[in-house]
């Protein structure tokens, strides 16, 4: 079987004159969690949406699972799950009976029982989907995009809107799909999520890829920050800097901190941010 | 690996219509009961009515509105469904299943069968309650009944998906469907005999199905003599037939140019 589980080639998308994507090229193995880290507008759910087959694209090369997405079948799509912009609909069934019927459009769900436990809906799940919360209506769309057993799963903004708790929960589920093989492409707004639950980080703006890489990858470990009482610098040998001061005063640097980049500082750099920052 | 099949998907797929429908209760009231509603409202007004004669009003009108309430059921419910699925994404989402499109409208299929039948159960139920209408005991006439009853809920399913498009968003929906459907009532001598209407509205009536629609289910239901009453001085049945026909036609013509699973307006 093929290591890769997609491969992007100068992908575009306009809408209208605008482009949306422009050029962007990606690669996924199996079996890895790759996060789309970008601010709005910069393309993440217009890449996710062609991926998934949900939109045709303007130019360049896709395959997904070895398939051209716009050449999409049944069986392509059921090696797929997705779960992106809650859908208003399906409000008067209860979470077992839409999560049940998912499951009969897959040749080899999961049990839909488990499901709902796993995104913990077990006690809800005799509700109707109108009587849940926004955080609990996410999990339902978790659970329909999980459900179908996919062997590339597609997240896109899945915890907005979740409190702390249900973030942790929603979590330790995504590592538990991970864990069993799946592949993973998330679109997030939180840096902390990124980093908790991906393997790779890509960083998108105006519709490219910036930057694309583990974390350490990342981050500029070169440029650390070492401020004191009297002054700041910027350097890659922070321990020499620190000896030199704490000469100069003899003994303790007053007011002395070391910082070193963040996957925030990255981030802003890389989508071209620094200034509002 | 199988992938289950589209038959068994679409009965699926209508089941979940079904529940949907029925346990919402704005569809349940406004498509389901609104004609229900009319018939008992209208038909006690009209029932001592001297101008049909022999007849009740509320015979003549409970034939009527049999085909209103069809209608209802097909092209109202159907038209502001899918005009508000497109809006909030629903369509978007099924799309993108291991859906085949065959089992989503054989979902509708379903849905506006049932919803159907039980509007005609209701409307000749009022009726034979409220305006003692002696349904026919010749099969002959079920069997008009069910002729009128495919080709009318055939063609106006149809209309009712294509008007769905003309809806940019989900509130402009029920004007989309609503608006033509209580003109046509009045245009096509569903609420008063179509020879009261001035001669340009009854031309525009006689374009659309709803006038032919009603004009056989009062040849089915009333008796024979009535024919009369019709502005032909007879019931037309094969002109009933060829118009039903030919809009059945033209609306799947309509589907096939205009049908979309995503709303303009989202990305």
């Amino acid at each position: 079987m093929n290591d890769t589980a997609i491969r992007v080639r100068g992908l575009r998308k306009r809408y209208g004159g605008t482009p949306a994507v422009d050029g962007l090229d990606l690669d996924v193995t199996r079996g890895e969690t790759l996060a789309v880290l970008g601010p709005n507008g910069a393309g993440k759910s217009t890449t996710v949406q062609i991926l998934s087959a949900q939109l045709p694209r303007d130019g360049g090369e896709v395959a997904v699972l070895g398939t051209d997405p716009a050449q999409a079948d049944r069986r392509f799509r059921s090696r797929l799950g997705i779960v992106s912009q809650t859908a208003g609909d399906l409000l008067e069934l209860t979470v077992a009976e839409v999560v049940r019927h998912f499951a009969g459009y897959y040749p080899r769900p999961r049990d839909p029982g488990r499901v709902i436990a796993e995104v913990g809906l077990a006690e809800q799940a005799k509700r109707k989907i109108r009587q849940l919360s926004g955080g609990q209506r996410r999990r339902v769309d978790v659970a329909l995009g999980v459900v179908g057993n996919p062997e590339l799963l597609f997240l896109d903004e899945p915890t907005t809107g979740f409190d702390p708790e249900a973030r942790r929960r929603f979590w330790d589920l995504v590592r538990s799909l991970a864990a069993d093989g799946t592949t993973i492409l998330l679109t997030t707004h939180y840096l902390d999520e990124a980093e908790a639950l991906a393997d790779r980080i890509a960083v998108i703006a105006s519709g490219r890829i910036r930057a694309c890489g583990t974390v350490a990858e990342l981050v500029d470990d070169r440029e650390v920050t070492v401020s004191w009482r009297d002054g700041g610098k910027t350097t890659d040998t922070p321990a020499a800097l620190i000896a030199e001061l704490s000469a100069g005063y003899a003994g303790e640097v007053p007011g002395l901190t070391v910082t070193r980049p963040s996957l925030e500082d990255a981030y802003l750099r890389l989508t071209g941010q620094e200034a509002i920052a | 690996m199988t992938m289950p099949n589209a038959l068994s998907i679409g009965a699926a797929r209508g089941a979940v219509e079904l529940k949907q429908f029925f346990r919402e209760r704005s569809s349940v009231v406004f498509t389901f009961t609104f004609p229900a509603v009319l018939l008992a409202l209208v038909g006690s007004i009209f029932d001592s009515d001297a101008l049909t004669g022999a007849v009740g009003g509320g015979q003549v009108l409970t034939a009527s509105f049999a085909a209103a309430g069809i209608v209802s059921t097909s092209f109202v419910n159907l038209g502001t469904a899918l005009a508000v699925e497109r809006d909030d994404g629903t369509l978007k989402r099924l799309r993108s299943l291991p859906m085949p499109p065959v089992s989503f409208f054989l979902g509708k299929i379903v849905l506006v069968v049932v919803a159907s039948v039980a509007e005609l159960v209701l409307l000749l139920a009022i009726g034979v309650l409220m305006f003692d209408v002696a349904l026919p005991s010749e099969a002959s006439a079920w069997l008009t009944v069910a002729w009128l009853f495919a080709l009318g809920i055939t063609a106006c399913s149809l209309l009712g998906i294509a008007a769905s498009s003309l809806a940019r968003s989900a509130r402009s929906a029920g004007v989309m469907t609503t608006l033509p459907y209580t003109v046509l009532l009045f245009i096509s001598g569903v609420y008063t005999p179509i020879q009261t209407l001035p001669d340009w509205m009854a031309g525009i009536g006689s374009v659309f199905p709803v006038k032919w629609l009603a004009q056989g289910f009062r040849a089915a239901l009333l008796p024979e003599h009535m024919a009369a009453q019709e502005p032909a001085g007879q019931w037309e049945l094969g002109k009933v037939a060829v118009v039903l026909a030919l809009w059945c036609v033209g609306g799947l013509v309509l589907c096939l140019t205009t049908f979309r699973w995503r709303s303009s307006l989202t990305r």
